[in-house]
């Protein structure tokens, strides 16, 4: 059992909040007393942040597309079948044809990694995301 | 934004534009109505009734797409009582000139027609701002999604300039970052033009120190943003996708576009924790870990990047975004290797200038590290522009109106205009798998002025049957006074009434923002 003291997910307000761990599974939310802006609150979205992590729709295993349909697959199957098809298009398209989506509710270093990936192995700029929606 | 949060408590009057702050940014809210509580006044520009705008000393209910008109009304009137705070618009901006022509050739009564905001009511506003010694103002998605979206921003900066309110503390311009990481991911180059820390990669300087330190040839020319991606077509130039986290198939505009171009990819890879629309289109999808289940760092709007801690370990086979993409450029041919997230942060220090100080040993240890953070010894800025602007002097850019790209019209007689609900994020795919908040907000409902519901014959809890130029899609009616007559109002973060089939990807031509707060729509009650 343990607390462990996380940023929220939600909005750009970025609380402290604190994720409580018990047997392996998240339970709990809770705010962080001197966090300059929860400042022991939270707005009900992080109260409830922890609901989301153990649903039972969460993905758990690579997915390829098999004669139309989702079919779960090793990671080794599902990377090696994404490097090909990329390289493919890079190449066909003379660095033209790939974009990338990237997100803002990952880190910054999987953003930094991202763009770093777009840029020096798929080729080209066509990376944005989501910030003027 | 170019002050904390924190200080927004301190200010004497907050100037609140096109941000629906209690129900978008809970804590920014919090501190504005602290500031109310200390004295402070409250200036609300929002055509619709907000909660906000309840609390508000001045609520300027001005029409969807006239905040061009309102601000230079406001600025007008500011001039004329002589309340332009001259002293700095001579040493510390450039171009004022201009501004004060185009000013001076208003017709103010005109432009408050326009608005339909009373010319009294904006004069009395106008003077509540520029006579305060601290004034923050906070804008929101309400100002940049319209066609004009870059010159509503200037707007704000022109007002701001005009009456010195910026750079100090408890003073300033807020834009409100509307999902938790949006500023990282534009500081970390998520952005088609743009190195990390804003370095252009048209600038050869910028793109050799980048290929120096990656050790490969770099494009430099700028590439195609969001919109041009996903609104390119069936027969477009992009022909294969790779996205993270991110789910245009309910956030985007003009839905049937985006799902043409989707479908008619030859490569669509999505990495998500739960399997979203855009996902389920794709042909390769990973399992991606949860902030619950990695380390990293996120940025909040006051710009203070802080620790994301791993709390248990990835669900499954669940791998986290950062190993994914380390793996796949493996298979490709690139060695991309990090011991850590730590190593990675290291590697932004040396390559962003304004992440320079950033260490995840020095973030570990306190609340976080506001950028710019230039060195290991440097302490972070909590406000910005502090004796300098970033680029010299503040330069004004007069800007006039605009209308929207769709007006309403005898066929489509309603503005739609969209937003977010407190219980629910953005396109929900993660509030909606939680029990608590579903209880709250479970659908998305039409809310609709009485007047127009009488004429209509709507009451709350009816469905209607909602259509533009683009779409359809069948809602509730909710009866409030919160919307104005002709306007109507929903939200998207809910798949069964997939509201941005309907919306308008009009965008502005500038920032590629897309114009989500005017659409122009009719409504019919579906008899059940
Ligand atoms: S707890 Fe609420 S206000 Fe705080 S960051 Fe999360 S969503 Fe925003």
């Amino acid at each position: 059992m343990k607390d462990v003291l996380t940023t929220c997910v939600y909005c750009g307000c970025g609380c402290g909040v604190y994720l409580h761990e018990d047997q392996g599974r998240i339970c709990g939310a809770f705010p962080s007393r001197n966090h300059p802006v929860s400042r022991n609150n939270l707005c009900v979205k992080g109260w409830n942040i922890h609901e989301f992590i153990h649903h039972p729709a969460r993905l758990t295993e690579p997915l390829l597309r098999k004669a139309g349909h989702l079919t779960p697959v090793s990671w080794d199957e599902a990377l090696t079948y994404t490097a090909t098809r990329l390289t493919e298009i890079r190449d066909q398209t003379a660095n033209q044809g790939l974009g990338v989506l990237s997100s803002a509710k990952c880190t910054n270093e999987e953003n930094y990694l991202l763009q770093k990936f777009t840029r020096a192995v798929l080729k080209t700029n066509n990376i944005d995301q989501c910030a003027r929606l | 934004m170019t002050n904390s949060i924190n200080e927004i408590a301190q200010a004497q009057v907050i100037l609140v534009s096109g941000s629906n702050t209690t129900e978008a940014h809970p804590q920014v809210a919090r501190r504005m109505f602290d500031a109310i509580d200390r004295g402070a006044k409250l200036i609300v520009i929002d055509p619709r009734r907000t909660r906000l705008a309840e609390h508000a000393h001045i609520h300027l209910a001005i029409r969807p797409g006239s905040d061009i008109p309102l601000l230079n009304a406001m600025m007008r009137i500011i001039l004329d009582e002589n309340l332009a705070d001259d002293l700095f618009i001579e040493m510390r901006t450039e171009n004022y000139h201009a501004l004060r022509d185009m000013l001076y050739q208003l017709d103010l009564d005109e432009t408050a027609e326009i608005t339909g905001v009373p010319l009294a009511k904006i004069s009395a506003a106008a003077q509540l701002y520029a006579r305060a010694q601290k004034a923050v103002v906070c804008y929101c998605l309400g100002v940049t999604q319209h066609i004009c979206g870059t010159n509503n921003v200037q707007s704000i900066a022109n007002l701001a300039m005009l009456t010195g309110h910026v750079e100090k503390e408890f003073t300033g311009v807020d834009p409100l970052r509307g999902q938790n990481n949006v500023q990282g991911a534009c500081d970390m180059g998520a952005l088609p033009g743009h190195f990390p820390s804003y370095q252009p990669v048209n600038t050869a300087e910028y793109r050799t120190k980048f290929e120096q330190a990656w050790g490969t040839e770099l494009s430099g020319t700028p590439g195609l943003s969001l919109m041009e991606m996903t609104h390119s077509g069936p027969q477009g130039a992009i022909r294969g996708m790779l996205i993270m986290g991110e789910n245009p198939m309910l956030s985007d505009p003009n839905l049937k576009k985006v799902e043409a171009t989707l479908k008619n990819l030859d490569l669509l890879v999505v990495s998500d924790i739960f399997l979203t629309e855009t996902a389920a289109l794709a042909d390769v999808v990973f399992p991606a870990a949860s902030f619950a289940e990695k380390t990293g760092t996120f940025t909040n709007s006051e710009r203070r990047v802080q620790m994301v801690r791993q709390v248990i370990p990835p669900l499954g086979s669940c791998r986290s975004d950062g190993e994914i993409i380390m793996a796949l450029s493996q298979v490709m041919g690139y060695d991309m290797r990090y011991e850590s997230m730590a190593e990675v942060m290291e590697e932004i220090a040396l390559l962003a200038p304004i992440y320079g100080g950033m260490f995840h040993d020095r973030i570990e240890g306190c609340w976080g590290l506001q950028w710019p953070c230039w060195n290991r010894d440097h302490a972070g800025t909590s406000f910005l522009h502090k004796y300098y602007f970033t680029r010299g002097r503040g330069h004004f850019v007069p800007a006039t109106h605009e209308a929207a790209a769709e007006l309403p019209d005898a066929d489509f007689p309603f503005i739609l205009n969209t937003g977010r609900v407190y219980h629910q994020y953005h396109t929900g795919t993660m509030t909606r798998q939680s029990s608590s908040l579903n209880r709250e907000a479970s659908e998305a409902l039409l809310e609709v002025n009485p007047q127009d519901a009488a004429r209509l014959g709507l009451r709350t809890g009816d469905w209607v049957e909602l259509s533009s130029r683009r779409g359809s899609a069948t809602v509730k009616a909710h009866i409030t006074e919160q919307v104005a007559k002709g306007s109507v109002y929903t939200s998207f973060h809910f798949p069964a009434v997939a509201i941005n089939l309907l919306t308008s990807d009009a965008r502005d031509p500038k920032a590629q923002c897309p114009e989500y707060k005017v659409s122009a729509v009719r409504l019919e009650k579906i008899n059940p």
